[in-house]
This record gives C-alpha cells, sequence and structure tokens, in this order.
C-alpha cells in the first residue's frame, strides 16, 4: 500500500492533478471568506460555504447508513439505464450503418425522438411505467441511448473506405468484414459515445430523482439527497451533495476508460 | 547500399501478371453531370514490369487502378489479366481479389491489428493458412523486409516507412500477380523515400511480381520502373512511353548517371506540358 502510494505521488500527472485540487480548494476559500474580510462580495457571488464547513458537512454524513444508499440507488439507477442503452444501442447503430433498408426504416423516427430531452419524458415515463424506479431507469436509459447510438453509426459510417477494400481484396467474407474491421474500427466511437452517454446519465438521473422525490430517504439516490438538504436549508450539505456526484461521474469515466484501454490496446498509444 | 538480386532467367514472356488495358473509358456520373476521367486509354504491360504512371494530379490515374483492382466499374473497355477479363462488356466491374493487392495512398493498414496480424489477416480469412501458420507466415515475411523487431507493434507505433514496407508485405503474403500502388511513398522525406525505393526493388528482384505503380516523383518513376507511363490530363489517355532501359539491380548511384538525367529530362517535357494544360484547366474551372 505504501508502495502504491509512494508511487502515485511520483507520478507528475498525479502531482499536477492533486496540485490543482489544492489550488481551487484555496480560490474556493477566499470566495467565501471575501465578504468578511473585505465587506464586500464577489460580484454577483452570494452565500457560499467555506470549504471547511462542507468538509465538516462531509464528515457528518460519512457515517450515515442513509448517504451510501444515496450513493447505491444512484448508481444502480446509471448503471442500469447505461448497460441497457449499450447493450440495445451498440447493435441498434451498427445495423443502422451497415443495412440500407434498416436505416431507411427506423432512422427517421429516431431522428424525430433524438432531439427530445431525456427530462421532457419524465413526466410521460411517470405515467406509463408502473413504478417510480422504472421511469427513472427508462429516462437515464434514454438518455444515454441517443448519444451511443449516434456516435456508433457515425463511427462504424467514417470507417476509411481502404480498410473495407483491403480486407476484401485479401478475401474478406460479409462476416469478416463485420466483425474483424467495422467492429474494431467502431470501437473507438463506440467508447466515445459511451463517455459521453454515461456523462448525460448522470445528469438525467439526478434531475429525475429530484423530480420524482424517489420515495424514502435512501432510495432517493444523490439527486433526492441535494433535494432534500435544499428543503432542509443545509448549504453545506447540498455542496457535499454536488461534490460526491462529481466524484461518481468521474469513478465512472475512469472505468470506461479502463475498460476503453482493455478493448482497443492500439489506442494506448495516444 | 547495393540491391540484391536473385537472378531470374524465365523470360518476361512466361511470367504471370500481364495486364492488357483496351480503350477503357470511365465517366462519373454522381449528379447527371458526366465527368470523363478515363478516355480510351489503352496500356500493355507484361508480366513481371515494373509499370509506373505518371500524371498531373487529378488525372484519372486512381481510377484506371480502381477499374483494376475492382472498386469501381469501367464505362467501356477491357482490362484483362494473363488473358481473362476482368472487366469489359457485360462486366463492368471486376471482382476485388487477392490476385491484385492494392497498396494505398494513405496507407491502410488496419489500426486495431499488429503488423504481424495485418499481414497475417489475408491467408487466414482465406483459409489457406490455420490462424496459427498465418502468423508464423507473417513473422517470416516481416523478418525477411527487415521489420522482425516489429512484430507486436501496432501501426500507429511505427514510422510511416516501416508501416509501408508492412504493407507491402501485407499484399505479397497472397502471392498477387500484379502489385497497385497508389502513390505509396507521397508524403514522405527524400532520405525515407530512398530507403523505401531499395527496399521495394529488392522486394521486386526476389518476387517478380507485376507492379502497377501511380507516382507524381519522376525521378521515383524512372529509378523504379521498366516502362514510364505519361498521362494527359483529365480525362487520362496515354500521351507517351518512355522506356527505361537500366539494368537491374539498380542502386542509388544509378540516379546520378548520364542516362537517368536524359530520361529525367525527356519524362519532364512530356509532363510539364500536361501539368500546364491541368492548371490552366483548373483555372478555367474556377473562373
Amino acid at each position: 500500500m505504501t508502495n502504491f502510494l509512494q508511487k502515485l505521488f511520483k507520478n507528475t500527472t498525479t502531482r499536477r492533478g492533486i496540485g490543482a485540487v489544492i489550488i481551487f480548494v484555496i480560490i474556493w476559500h477566499i470566495g467565501s471568506q471575501l465578504d468578511e474580510w473585505t465587506g464586500y462580495d464577489l460580484l454577483g457571488i452570494g452565500l457560499v460555504p467555506p470549504p471547511a464547513h462542507v468538509f465538516t458537512a462531509f464528515l457528518e454524513v460519512i457515517p450515515l447508513h442513509g448517504y451510501w444508499m444515496s450513493w447505491v440507488a444512484s448508481f444502480s439507477r446509471v448503471i442500469t439505464g447505461f448497460l441497457v442503452a449499450m447493450l440495445i444501442g451498440i447493435p441498434f447503430g451498427l445495423l443502422l450503418a451497415v443495412n440500407r433498408y434498416f436505416r431507411g426504416v427506423f432512422f427517421p423516427p429516431f431522428e424525430i425522438l433524438r432531439p427530445i430531452p431525456p427530462l421532457a419524458w419524465v413526466p410521460a415515463s411517470l405515467i406509463f411505467w408502473p413504478t417510480n424506479e422504472m421511469s427513472i431507469a427508462f429516462v437515464t436509459f434514454l438518455g444515454a441511448f441517443f448519444t451511443i447510438v449516434i456516435n456508433v453509426l457515425g463511427g462504424a459510417r467514417s470507417i476509411d473506405i481502404s480498410y473495407l477494400r483491403a480486407a476484401q481484396s485479401m478475401g474478406a467474407s460479409q462476416f469478416d468484414l463485420f466483425w474483424k474491421i467495422v467492429l474494431p474500427g467502431t470501437l473507438p466511437s463506440i467508447f466515445t459515445g459511451a463517455a459521453v452517454g454515461m456523462g448525460i446519465t448522470w445528469e438525467v438521473v439526478l434531475a429525475a430523482e429530484m423530480i420524482s422525490g424517489g420515495g424514502t430517504q435512501g432510495g432517493g439516490g444523490l439527486g433526492f439527497f441535494i433535494w432534500n438538504s435544499y428543503m432542509g436549508g443545509s448549504l453545506e450539505q447540498i455542496v457535499v451533495g454536488m461534490i460526491s456526484i462529481g466524484i461518481a461521474g468521474y469513478l465512472s469515466s475512469s472505468a470506461i476508460r479502463k475498460i476503453g484501454f482493455h478493448f482497443m490496446p492500439w489506442r494506448r498509444l495516444f | 547500399m547495393k540491391v540484391k538480386s536473385m537472378a531470374k532467367n524465365t523470360s518476361k514472356a512466361e511470367k504471370k501478371g500481364a495486364l492488357s488495358i483496351k480503350n477503357v473509358t470511365k465517366i462519373y456520373d454522381p449528379t447527371g453531370v458526366n465527368v470523363m476521367a478515363v478516355d480510351d486509354c489503352s496500356m500493355e504491360i507484361a508480366g513481371g514490369e515494373v509499370c509506373m504512371i505518371v500524371g498531373p494530379s487529378g488525372c484519372g490515374k486512381t481510377t484506371l487502378l480502381n477499374g483494376i483492382a475492382g472498386f469501381h466499374s469501367i464505362t467501356e473497355g477491357s482490362i484483362h489479366l494473363d488473358g481473362e477479363l476482368l472487366c469489359g462488356p457485360g462486366k463492368p466491374k471486376a471482382d476485388q481479389s487477392a490476385e491484385r493487392m492494392v497498396v494505398f495512398q494513405h496507407g491502410a493498414l488496419f489500426p486495431w491489428k499488429t503488423l504481424q496480424e495485418n499481414v497475417a489477416y489475408g491467408p487466414s480469412v482465406q483459409k489457406a493458412l490455420s490462424p496459427a501458420q498465418a502468423l508464423d507466415k507473417a513473422g517470416q515475411m516481416l523478418a525477411e523486409a527487415g521489420l522482425g523487431n516489429f512484430l507486436k507493434k501496432y501501426p500507429g507505433e511505427v514510422s510511416s516507412g516501416m508501416a509501408r514496407r508492412a504493407e507491402i508485405v501485407r499484399a505479397l503474403i497472397n502471392n498477387p500477380k500484379v502489385l497497385l500502388l497508389d502513390e505509396p511513398y507521397r508524403a514522405m522525406d527524400a532520405l525515407t523515400k530512398q530507403i523505401m525505393h531499395e527496399s521495394l526493388l529488392e522486394t521486386y528482384d526476389r518476387t517478380g511480381v507485376t507492379i502497377f505503380f501511380i507516382t507524381h516523383d519522376l525521378e521515383e518513376a524512372i529509378f523504379l520502373g521498366d516502362k514510364v507511363h505519361i498521362v494527359t490530363t483529365r480525362p487520362c489517355q496515354l500521351k507517351k512511353t518512355v522506356e527505361v532501359k537500366i539494368p537491374r539491380p539498380r542502386s542509388y548511384e544509378t540516379q546520378s548517371s548520364e542516362k537517368f538525367r536524359k530520361l529525367l529530362a525527356e519524362v519532364n517535357d512530356a509532363v510539364h506540358e500536361e501539368a500546364v494544360k491541368a492548371f490552366k484547366a483548373g483555372e478555367r474551372e474556377l473562373a
């Protein structure tokens, strides 16, 4: 463990990252104290809780079961919605890319539904789906789905035609072309879509949790945690909730990057 | 560096890979405006010949290559390989086949495969070899081309020169009759180019494969070719053929010989005229 930490701190990138966070916290602190020190607020900014208070609030919620249940609830919604979106979105996007007839039939309705913001689906899905949980999952799914499909479609369509020609000249069958050329050629776009989709998923989950109320304390998720803190008038706890989301999002996108590197060893060069 | 050659006693007439291009015309009609890319173009390329095609940019050279490779149809005329019809009346588009391998202008090694996997791709999808055998053979052939230390590298990890050499190996592993190269060394610096030329000549001396090579670089054309076909600006027609009677094996010293300079001047004259025409046509189109 110490070995790991040593390694971590020897890494310039890590050191820079930590330095940047510290500087940000210092600026935040100065911002929050400005009124006290000078008698003037920072233009346009009212109440900012100082980082120390937020830190204390963090320490207060960490032992709480409900706080961690919010994490679990939000994470499981994000993962469910995201995985279903990948599972349906990738084959759907690939089919749109490779099959003219499929594209002819499914692309127009897809394009009509795509501009509808996921949050606009919330009221309808609350009515349509039998449980709150299902409607949140559905809206989350929509958030990631359209982005993933558009990326997969774009990626597959922009594969260099030389690759396809070269493979065909060498005797590749349609099957080979799809599995050995189109799919690996689309992987970078699939992961771009996944990363962007993951971000949207978090946005949508949080908003959906706030709107739906999420039900009980623990089952409400991080969105409800923030909303609850707002209702309770705890500014520090609102910020705690926000930072929690930041960390959760960061963890999710790191996971996607890791998986991406695993599946695309040739992209490690970049 | 002297290029080694393994002398071949077989006469050119016996060799495979003779291309016969007869009265080929290609008209593109994407928007209802007919664009004639190739007009009544004929060439005879003997088996085992290195045939260099030189002409102004956008003159239809690549269109001709695409016709031979089977990427595009031709509108009129016919192309035969060793007497067999590739495309012609009743069959506008040639089948794509490993007997005519293309090395592309911008390089088309699959970025997601290592050099070795790239080279093994052909024999393994053709099921000519088991995947393991294909990898073995690919490793051997890459080693022969001086890339033995880079088998496990991805194309993005090696220099453009190495990538290009690997791509030629990927074509050759399929035992093609004809190698079609579309300005493969276009973006390379002069020194890398020199190494590429020597490597290609070495490959040619070893395999004797017919080479159809498109280029803008006149010195390259004369240094590598048996014949230099100068084609006109669009539509592409054969303007002049210059025979390069410089014996093989050739080395870089060849390029400073009197004979080489004379041929260069001859080719340059013919090309310059076309380049001026092409430029003026471009001005007219834009005006």
